[in-house]
């Protein structure tokens, strides 16, 4: 996994200091040649996950690529709030052309480099959960099949928060959506639902699948690197937080994406042809309610109306995911 | 115009059989349009497959409903569909059985019709002998080119080559040769009759 | 080369002779024959260099050719029916990209029903997606048409449908004159896009347009096929040029110049019509035929007039505007406005259901005479459909339409010839 050397935590703070570090083990973003692919003025809000999250991905993968890349964006606020017409902040060849197809855009990209012989330039589509997981999973799937020569990052906020934080099937449990509100019997969404598309993606046994978080940079640019790497159909998918959506404080962004890892929720993994390689073994196992007390979207699990049961539920739900990646050192040793 | 409508069954070749007459046309100088009776046929359904021929360009696109001639690839469609609907008087009739058309019960319509433009020919068995296969298209083509004289039996090879190949063009050739030969024979043994 | 070759056959040869860099294939009767002729092409080394892309619904098929053409690379796909419904959404954004996307449509009726036989409702229910869209009567017209696509939509730098019909012109074998690789060389140049996604010169394509701009560009997809106009007689001069044949253009008329009644149509059906216009003719009756070629941009001018000389008018077409009546009849009663002309619209053919010269006649007759009601549905089963209301009248709990008219018809088990 992308660890680096000097490991600052130790240090007390979590914040990851680059200009400590000699220029060569420096991360692509703290770099002098950093591209710069995703310029500044765009319109993201405040604390956006996945803003932070694309621009330390794409800035990663053109380093990987020579500055020889192009960008395929399904519709979503990426897309939005990247490209309000006349202006754009995409420094890279960018194309958007719908909600549910970025995956088969970059098919047809990838091919037209393939026949012009132009092998440096490489492809990478980009969508949210929704385009992603929802409305291009057709789209998705073929790709992966095919294994075309695509790098496909998702940028895993959790609902539709383009159109106003509607329910996708990235939508965890109980959570408040506009369409998942949290009011009857089974307040917020419901339990039982739900896809992994990084498993799903597993099973189509292309060459590299991962998942990573906007806490952890310099495991995201490890992955996008060694995913630029490879050839054929690659897949990563990043927690980015949503204040907005989420019901959280902008500051709580990078907080939020930690914990969703340290307490199982997220498990953050890589696999090659359909088997785990390497996991991001959680480092201080906090309990779910750490994760969620920050968010209003799972208010109404906690107060005078709690749902202590849903609680555990989901609790079990992390915890599980710790067995099965064996995110702890010491379930590795049982095991 | 000269039209010819040809019934089978699905997995009998009644679409490659128009289709090579038309090539076998083709071949001769003339205009050919060869179609199916589009649909998502399955094996062993009844087939309809039309060609037409020409000296000037054909643009008529509806079905052919009033053929000169009928090539019947089955003789069990006998009894399920009328398979002789709107034939001219003096269409040529070819139908794939080993029998006459007295055994199976036509004699009337022989009786009508005369024995002129009539003749079975046991297709199915030359496809068995000479390409392996129980597909009787080929040889009722080239049994037809005898019947009715409007090919020669090289433009029916010329087609089979341009279709098949190697081993399968030469049983197909085989068959051919022997078909148009076999209604040769019949035809002039009427005629002397 | 003139050969004798099944339609399908033909328009694969004519569609790799245009040196296509990306075909993104799916299959759907009737077109699939044509992308299956491609792919053999491509994996024989025949067509190279070529990426064929087997993907896995049409909506891929489209979304594909939108990267690779924006990409730069000549592209094409084939479609039909549900096919062309299912991709819609890529259909219009490749037309909004203004990509020079080329498109077979083997024209075919649209369900439920499910019916896999010819009609236009297919491309034509794309009308204002700002595709251009050529019509072929004959599978030579398929092949010229295709060549002439690929230069129009590249001109334009925009996508273009060449609409053959489904199983009729499709699976029809006919004579077929296949141009050279030079001809069509000296023809079509090299694809030279007008924007292409290159990391050399970075651009963004497909921002979000707001009230402030959106109507601008609305206007300029109106404007290249205003210029289309001009465009396609050009083309199709060039083309009798380099080829020897007239193929392609706007419209094109048969026996019109003294005719009183004219029979305006797209399609294989103008075969059809002409020989009967011909029947008509020697009987004495003054009758001729108006073939719509180019159905989007529509030639108001040049279907004006065809018809200003006329008395009446027949347009005959595979199409229906539920609810209204005519598709094709519509656009061509815009053209004659203010004439006065009278204008009949014959509705014909829907879902496969033959064309006769028998029914042409009798159509053709009653318009002369000024006897049809303004909308005609030729052919129509008036028993079978008057049982159908009757049945509804009685029994709130009629059931499914479809299925009670097979029983009616008898059809729904056995097969039937005709």
């Amino acid at each position: 996994m992308g660890y680096q050397t000097v490991k600052f935590y130790q240090t007390g703070t979590y914040t990851v200091g680059n200009r400590l570090l000699a220029p060569d083990e420096r991360s692509v973003q703290a770099g002098e040649l950093r591209s710069n692919s995703i310029n500044s003025g765009h319109r993201a809000c405040q604390g956006c996950g996945e803003a932070l999250g694309a621009r330390y991905a794409i800035d990663a993968a053109m380093a990987e690529s020579n500055n020889q890349l192009i960008a395929v964006n399904a519709t979503g606020c990426l897309e939005v709030f990247s490209t309000p017409y006349p202006e754009s902040s995409w420094q890279v060849p960018w194309i958007h052309s719908l909600f549910g197809n970025a995956p088969a855009v970059a098919t047809g990209v990838a091919a037209a480099m393939k026949v012009k012989g132009k092998t440096e330039v490489r492809v990478v589509a980009q969508g949210g959960d929704g385009g992603t997981t929802d409305i291009g999973f057709g789209c998705l799937s073929g790709m992966f099949e095919r294994n075309d020569d695509v790098l496909y990052i998702c940028y895993d906020n959790e609902a539709y928060m383009n159109t106003g934080v509607q329910r996708s099937s990235a939508t965890p449990p109980t959570a408040r959506t506009a369409t998942t509100m949290p009011v009857g019997k089974e307040p917020g969404n419901v339990f039982g639902q739900g896809k992994n598309v990084p498993e799903i993606a597993m099973a189509h046994n292309i060459p590299y699948v991962a998942t990573a978080t906007v806490a952890d940079l310099r495991d995201l640019e490890y992955k996008v690197r060694k995913a630029m790497k490879m050839h054929g159909a690659r897949y990563i998918q990043i927690f980015v937080p949503c204040p907005l959506g989420w019901g959280a404080a902008s500051h709580d962004t990078i907080k939020l994406a930690r914990l969703a890892k340290e307490t199982g929720m997220f498990p953050v993994f890589e696999a090659e042809h359909g088997e785990v390689t390497g996991v991001l073994k959680i480092r201080n196992k906090q309990p779910i309610e750490e994760y969620l007390k920050p968010q209003k979207r799972f208010a109404h699990l906690f107060g005078k109306h709690a749902h202590p049961e849903m609680v555990a539920h989901l609790q079990a739900i992390a915890d599980r995911n710790i067995r099965k990646y064996g995110l702890l050192d010491e379930e590795k040793a049982h095991g | 115009m000269f039209q010819i409508r040809v019934h089978g069954r699905g997995g009998q070749g009644v679409v490659t059989a128009t289709e090579m007459l038309s090539v076998a046309a083709f071949e001769e100088g003339r205009h050919a349009q060869a179609f199916p009776s589009f649909g998502s046929e399955r094996t062993g359904a009844p087939v309809v497959a039309f060609c037409r021929l020409d000296d000037k360009e054909i643009r008529l696109r509806e079905p052919i409903m009033e053929p000169d001639a009928l090539i019947i690839q089955d003789p069990t469609l006998l009894h399920q569909i009328d398979v002789f609907s709107g034939l001219k008087p003096d269409g040529y009739v070819l139908l794939n059985s080993a029998h006459s058309f007295e055994q199976i019960g036509l004699g009337e319509l022989v009786k009508q019709r005369g024995h002129a433009r009539m003749c079975t020919l046991p297709a199915t068995e030359l496809g068995l002998k000479h390409v392996g296969r129980p597909i009787p298209n080929v040889p009722l083509i080239a049994g037809f080119a005898a019947l009715s004289g409007m090919f020669k039996l090289e433009s029916v090879v010329k087609a089979i080559n341009e279709k098949f190949s190697g081993k399968v063009a030469a049983g197909n050739i085989a068959a051919a040769t022997e078909a148009y030969a076999l209604v040769k024979k019949q035809m002039e043994e009427r005629a002397h009759a | 080369m003139l050969k004798q070759i099944e339609g399908s056959k033909a328009v694969a040869e004519a569609v790799a002779l245009c040196r296509p860099e990306v075909i993104c294939a799916y299959p759907i009767s009737p077109q699939t024959h044509i992308v299956e002729g491609l792919g053999e092409m491509v994996k024989s080394g025949e067509l190279t260099p070529c990426e064929f892309i087997n993907v896995e619904s049409e909506f891929a098929a489209m979304s594909v050719a939108i990267g690779s053409s924006a990409a730069g690379a000549r592209s094409y796909t084939a479609t039909a029916s549900q096919g062309l419904l299912f991709m819609v959404e890529a259909v219009y954004n490749a037309a909004g990209l203004g990509l020079p996307i080329v498109m077979t449509v083997a024209n075919r009726a649209i369900g439920a029903p499910i019916n896999i036989w010819n009609d236009h409702s297919d491309s034509l229910s794309q009308r204002d997606s700002g595709w251009m869209q050529l019509f072929a009567e004959t599978n030579q017209e398929a092949v010229d048409l295709h060549i002439q696509a690929f230069k129009l939509a590249e001109e334009l730098s925009m996508p273009i449908m060449v609409c053959m019909d489904g199983f009729i012109l499709t699976h029809a074998f006919e004579r077929v004159d296949i141009p050279t690789q030079e001809q069509v060389d000296g023809y079509l140049p090299p694809f030279d896009p007008r924007q292409s996604l290159d990391p050399k010169e970075p651009i963004s394509i497909g921002a979000m347009v707001g009230p402030e701009a959106f109507m601008e560009v609305k206007y300029l997809a109106h404007a290249k096929q205003m210029q289309a106009l001009e465009l396609i007689p050009q083309l199709a001069a060039e083309f009798k040029q380099q080829f020897g044949r007239d193929s392609g253009g706007l419209v094109r008329t048969y026996r019109a110049d003294d005719a009183e009644t004219m029979i305006v149509a797209m399609g294989s059906v103008l075969g059809t019509v002409k020989d009967t216009v011909d029947e008509l003719r020697e009987q004495g009756h003054k009758i001729g035929v108006l073939g719509i070629i180019s159905y989007r941009p529509f030639p108001l001018k040049e279907v004006r007039a065809a018809l200003v000389n006329c008395k009446r008018f027949v347009v005959l077409e595979k199409s229906l505007a539920v609810g209204m009546g005519g598709i094709v009849a519509t656009d061509v009663r815009m053209a004659v406005s203010g004439t006065g002309l009278k204008g009949f619209t014959a509705i014909a053919g829907l879902g496969g259901r033959n064309i006769t010269k028998a029914s042409l006649h009798k159509l053709f007759l009653e318009a002369e005479q000024e006897k049809l009601e303004p909308v005609t549905f030729v052919d129509l089963d008036w028993d079978v459909v008057n049982k159908q209301l009757e049945r509804e009248r009685q029994n709130r709990h009629s059931g499914p339409i479809a299925e009670n008219i097979l029983f009616d018809k008898g059809m729904s088990t056995s097969a039937k010839f005709g």
